[in-house]
C-alpha cells in the first residue's frame, strides 16, 4: 500500500499524458468524422448511381471489418507498397495514422445515421419550403437540418461513447495513449515494473471521461426537446 | 383576362397517365372547386401548378404571362421554376408546418428569405422584418390565431395547424391559392373552423383552387366545380349545376356516393 502511494504521482503523472493522447485522438476524430460522414451521407444518397453504389459498398466494408484491422493496414500497408514510411517519424506518424484510420471509420458509421436522419424528414416539410419559393439549400439548412439533428442525437450519442473506448484500439501500433501508458508499468517504467494497478487506474479515466460525455449529450437532447 | 389558363396539362407516372389533357381558366377572385373521385388525378393537377411535378405536356398561363410550356425546354429552368412558384400557394392535407418554429415564425420564414434577395436588403433589414412580421401578426389574426402565434405546431389543434397553414401560404400574396383536400386530416369539428376562414378568404375575393370532398362547402364557395375523372375534367360548370343536377352519367355515380351527406 505504501509503495503505491509512493508510486502515484509518477503513474499519474504518466497516465495523464496518455489520456491527453487519448483526448486528442478524440476530439481530431469527431471533428473530422462529423463532417465527412455527412459528405459520404450525401453520396450514398446521390442519385447518380455509380457514386452511390461505390459509396455505399466502400461504408458496407468499412463497417463490416473491425477497426482494428483497418488500423494496421492504414498504418503498415504504405510502407510495404512503398518501400517507405508515408506516415512520418515516431509517434507524430502514429497519430496521424490512427487518426486517419478513425476518422474515415466513424465517417462511415456517422454517415448511415444521417443518412436514416434526413430520410426520416418526412418529404411534405421540402414541399412546403419549395412552394414557399425557398431555395433547396435555405429548405436543408432552415427546415431540414435541424430536425435530422434532433433525430440524430440519440444514436451518435453511441457512437461517440464507443468512440471514447475504441481510441485504445490506437494501441495496437504502439500509440502512446492512456493503455499503452498504463501497460508500460508491466514491463517496467519510471523505474516501476509488474505493477498492474495503474492499468486499472485507466478506467476510471474512461469512466469520468464518459460520464462527462453522457451528460453533455443528454443536455443536447434536452435541448432539443421543445419541438416535436 | 383570366388570371390563370391552363392548357392541356399532362403527366404520367411511368407507363400510367393520371393527367390526360387537363385545360380550365380562373378569372381574378373566383373560386374553383375540383372534385373527383380518389385516384382521378386532382392532387396531381395541383402538385402540377406549383411546379412539384413538372408536366409532360401543356401550358400554365398567368394574368396572360406564360410561366410554364412543355414544349420551350427553358421552362425547366431552377431559378425560374422557384420564380413562378411564387404565383401560387398551396394547403396541404397534412399542414406540412416546420415543427421547429412557432406559428409566427412558420409565417415570417420563407418571407424573410426571399427579404433578402432585395437590392437594399443590408440596409433596410430591421424595417424589411418588422414590416413581414407585421403582416404575419395581422394574418394569423385573421385566421383566428391572435393568441397561438408563439406555440409550436404540437401545441396547436390540427384545425389551428391548418390555419398556420393558410397564413402561411397567405403571407407570399399568392395570385391563385391551391388546397389540397384541407380537411381531410380533421374530425368534422375542426373542418367546419378551417372551412369557416375558408369561406371568408372567398368573400374576399381570394383567387382560389380547392380540391375537396366537402359537397356541400364547394356548392356554397366555388364559383365553378370541376369534376375530374381518370385524369380527365368530366363535367364543368355552375356548382348547384354540377353537384345539383349533374348532366353526365360518371359525375351521377360519383355524386351518388355522397347524397344524403350534403
Ligand atoms: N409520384 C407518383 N408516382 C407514381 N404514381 C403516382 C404518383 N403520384 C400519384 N400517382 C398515381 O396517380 C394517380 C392519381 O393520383 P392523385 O394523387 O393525383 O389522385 P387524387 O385525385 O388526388 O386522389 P385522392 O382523392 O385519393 O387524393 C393515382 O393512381 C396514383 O397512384
Ligand atoms: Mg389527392
Amino acid at each position: 500500500m505504501d509503495q503505491i502511494l509512493q508510486q502515484m504521482p509518477i503513474v499519474l503523472k504518466a497516465l495523464n499524458v496518455g489520456f491527453l493522447q487519448t483526448l486528442n485522438l478524440f476530439f481530431v476524430t469527431g471533428l473530422g468524422a462529423i463532417p465527412l460522414g455527412l459528405v459520404i451521407a450525401f453520396g450514398s444518397m446521390s442519385r447518380f448511381k455509380p457514386l452511390s453504389i461505390l459509396t455505399r459498398l466502400v461504408v458496407w466494408v468499412v463497417r463490416g471489418t473491425p477497426l482494428m484491422i483497418q488500423l494496421l493496414i492504414i498504418f503498415y500497408f504504405p510502407g510495404m507498397v512503398l518501400g517507405s514510411n508515408i506516415w512520418g517519424k515516431g509517434e507524430a506518424g502514429r497519430f496521424l495514422a490512427s487518426a486517419i484510420a478513425f476518422i474515415f471509420n466513424y465517417a462511415c458509421y456517422f454517415s448511415e445515421i444521417y443518412r436514416g436522419g434526413i430520410q426520416s424528414v418526412p418529404r411534405g416539410q421540402q414541399e412546403a419550403g419549395l412552394v414557399l419559393g425557398m431555395t433547396k439549400s435555405q429548405i436543408f439548412f432552415k427546415v431540414t437540418l435541424l430536425q435530422v439533428i434532433k433525430r440524430i442525437v440519440p444514436p451518435m450519442s453511441n457512437e461517440v461513447i464507443t468512440l471514447v473506448k475504441d481510441t485504445a484500439l490506437a494501441r495496437i501500433i504502439a500509440l502512446q495513449e492512456i493503455i499503452w501508458a498504463g501497460q508500460s508499468f508491466l514491463k517496467g517504467s519510471h523505474g516501476i515494473a509488474g505493477a498492474i494497478w495503474p492499468l486499472f487506474f485507466t478506467a476510471v479515466y474512461y469512466l469520468i471521461f464518459n460520464g462527462i460525455v453522457t451528460v453533455l449529450l443528454g443536455k443536447l437532447e434536452k435541448r432539443l426537446d421543445y419541438f416535436r | 383576362m383570366p388570371i390563370l389558363e391552363v392548357k392541356d396539362i399532362r403527366k404520367s407516372f411511368g407507363s400510367t397517365e393520371v393527367l390526360k389533357g387537363i385545360s380550365f381558366s380562373l378569372e381574378k377572385g373566383q373560386v374553383v372547386s375540383v372534385i373527383g373521385s380518389s385516384g382521378s388525378g386532382k392532387t396531381t393537377l395541383l402538385r402540377c401548378l406549383n411546379f412539384l411535378e413538372t408536366p409532360d405536356g401543356g401550358s400554365i398561363a398567368v394574368n396572360g404571362e406564360t410561366i410554364f410550356d412543355a414544349a420551350d425546354p427553358a421552362a425547366r429552368r431552377e431559378a425560374d421554376i422557384r420564380r413562378n412558384r411564387l404565383h401560387f400557394g398551396l394547403v396541404f392535407q397534412s399542414f406540412n408546418l416546420f415543427p421547429q418554429y412557432t406559428a409566427l415564425e412558420n409565417v415570417t420564414l420563407a418571407r424573410k428569405m426571399l427579404a433578402k434577395e432585395e437590392a437594399d436588403y443590408r440596409d433596410r433589414k430591421k424595417e424589411l422584418f418588422a414590416a413581414i412580421e407585421d403582416d404575419a401578426r395581422r394574418l394569423l389574426a385573421r385566421m383566428g390565431l391572435a393568441d397561438r402565434m408563439d406555440n409550436y405546431p404540437h401545441q396547436l389543434s390540427g384545425g389551428q395547424q391548418q390555419r398556420v397553414a393558410i397564413a402561411r401560404a397567405l403571407a407570399l400574396r399568392p395570385d391563385i391559392l391551391c388546397f389540397d383536400e384541407p380537411t381531410s386530416a380533421l374530425d368534422p369539428e375542426l373542418t367546419q373552423e378551417v372551412l369557416r376562414v375558408i369561406r371568408q378568404l372567398a368573400d374576399d375575393e381570394t383567387t382560389m383552387v380547392i380540391v375537396t370532398h366537402e359537397m356541400a362547402f364547394a356548392r356554397d364557395v366555388s364559383s365553378r366545380v370541376i369534376f375530374m375523372d381518370g385524369g380527365v375534367v368530366v363535367e364543368e360548370g355552375d356548382p348547384h349545376q354540377v353537384i345539383d343536377a349533374p348532366t353526365q352519367e360518371r359525375t351521377r355515380r360519383f355524386l351518388e356516393g355522397y347524397s344524403g351527406k350534403y
